[in-house]
């Protein structure tokens, strides 16, 4: 009875409240300054889409279309063809970066490795146009980021 | 006295009012700026550092933002009212300066006794002060009133209900201070302080310290009271405003918790007079800027740690325990005062009796 009349009239919850604020005033920061400063990311991590290649050159891809089937998003679009050497090969891939939801099933899809996610994510543009990715961007985005896709490709092998 | 004194005077007052005016707005601007940083690091951020060194410039972005937005009214408001609400708002969050006392100065031995820094030397500051403070409520009701739409309504009546209901037991918690001070001006206050910090007003009247400090928060809707301006009523009385209108309410309402700030150093925490008489050395104005200062930083802090109270709780905080609360304490100073035997006590903080 006492004990609660003196925590009522001397304030003693919200001291409490203000002690715990008051200390975690000088913790030490958590913010990422992000240009400048960034967090690790995931061998698993989902960013922008790539077309892988062989070593030789020749791509990947062999126009299976699961990728296709798989997209809830439907954001992917391929047209395919025989090509000379009489093998099956895409002559349109497509991702519309405005639909696609980053769920990494086309990646899970792909019986060859050949769609993949980089951890690539700053491609922001100012027009919606530069987010259509056609099947050069893409191999494109492929030659360019190989090293990394593969290295996190092995990081993450021993669990698919 | 002849124009030419007539003409120094008004130049002397303009240069008073300016100063005093000019550094408000400045330390709203920077206020802001103080309270994103603490805030930030009380929850373990590291708040605005991205505009100049620290950060320091970003009261001005945001200020060149504000100015350089479209005012916009809305084709149902009282165009009059709405562009006069602000107005009426800041007005006395500014005037109310004109009789606080900032100190004392003999600028450096120049005069043989010191002045004291106020622009006016009103007998009857304190009362001037609970005035004008009360007549800011009109420049929200009116805000309210002219936007003609719900939210800014509800805020205005629940701001108007607040503001009256917090205004009483701040009074009778002034009074208390009267009663010890024998004075309504405020550089008596301060003076019947004298002599460090067993003298302040904060230990005899430690409740009302208290009270005063909380009807503060209430006052100028500060956290957790500014169910004035929440969520649900999208910001409350100023939903409809926009740029440098927009700006002014902000502006009236850190003017109004600066006030608070010094109000309280003065009436409770002595004022320009150091802790200890030995640090008198340093000028009175840094004392009573730092005490400011600390009492803005626990609004802050307030605002960091406290959820918001809900509006029955704070009408029975305001009514059930705050005006019983302060009602008693005057009686137990009157008792104190007027009881011969107990007078020896109290008279220890009566220096002028």
């Amino acid at each position: 009875m006492l004990k609660r009349a003196f925590k009522t009239w001397f304030l003693w919850e919200l001291l409490v409240g203000l002690s715990l604020t008051g200390r975690y005033l000088f913790r030490k920061k958590i913010t990422v300054e992000y240009p400048e400063e960034k967090t690790p990311l995931s061998p698993r991590f989902r960013g922008l889409h790539a077309l892988r290649r062989y070593e030789s050159g020749e791509e990947r891809c062999i126009a299976c279309k699961l990728c296709e089937v798989v997209c809830p998003a439907l954001a992917i679009i391929i047209e395919s063809e025989e090509r000379e050497d009489g093998s099956r090969r895409t002559t349109r891939y497509d991702i519309d970066f405005t639909k696609c939801i980053y769920c990494g099933l086309c990646q899970e899809a792909c019986p060859v490795d050949a769609i993949v996610e980089t951890q690539e994510f700053e491609y922001a543009t100012e027009t919606r146009e530069a987010l259509y990715y056609t099947k050069d961007m893409l191999l494109a985005n492929g030659d360019r980021y190989e090293k990394q896709i593969a290295a996190n490709l092995a990081a993450d092998a021993r669990y698919s | 006295m002849t124009g030419l004194d007539m003409a120094i005077t008004a130049g002397i007052w303009t240069l008073e009012i300016l100063a005093i005016a000019v550094t408000v707005a400045l330390s709203v601007a920077y206020i802001t700026y103080a309270e994103r940083r603490v805030i930030g690091w009380i929850q373990v951020r590291k708040g605005c550092n991205r505009v100049g060194p620290a950060g320091l410039l970003q009261p001005l972005a945001d200020g060149l933002k504000l100015v350089l937005k479209e005012t916009i009214i809305p084709t149902a408001a009282n165009k009059f009212l709405f562009i006069a609400a602000p107005v009426m708002s800041l007005t006395p969050a500014l005037i109310a300066f004109a009789v606080v006392p900032f100190g004392e100065t003999s600028l450096f031995g120049l005069w043989e006794t010191p002045h004291v820094m106020a622009i006016a030397h009103l007998n009857v500051g304190l009362l001037y002060i609970m005035a004008i403070s009360s007549l800011s409520i009109y420049g929200i009701l009116m805000a309210g009133w002219a936007s003609n739409s719900k939210y800014p309504f509800i805020g205005a009546i629940r701001s108007t209900c607040q503001m009256i209901s917090y205004e009483i037991s701040m009074g009778f918690g002034l009074v208390t201070v009267m009663m010890l001070a024998g004075s309504l001006n405020l550089a008596d206050i301060v003076h019947a302080q004298a002599g460090g910090i067993a003298h302040w007003y904060m230990i005899p009247l430690f409740p009302m310290l208290l009270v005063y400090f909380i009807s503060g928060c209430a006052e100028t809707a500060r956290t957790p009271f500014d169910l004035v301006e929440t969520e649900e009523l999208v910001s409350g009385y100023y939903t409809e405003y926009s740029g440098m209108w927009f700006a002014t309410f902000s502006l009236a309402e850190y003017g109004a918790m600066i006030l608070i700030s010094l109000m309280t150093s003065i009436l409770f925490l002595g004022g320009w007079y150091a802790p200890v008489p030995a640090l008198d050395f340093i000028p009175g104005t840094f004392w009573l800027l730092a005490k400011t200062a600390f009492l803005i930083f626990v609004f802050i802090w307030f605002r960091a740690t406290f959820p918001r109270y809900r509006y029955d709780q704070m009408m029975r905080l305001g009514w059930k325990v705050f005006l019983p609360w302060t009602l008693a304490w005057i009686a137990v100073v009157g008792i104190f005062i007027y009881t011969p035997g107990l007078d020896s006590i109290i008279n220890f903080w009566m220096p002028w009796r």
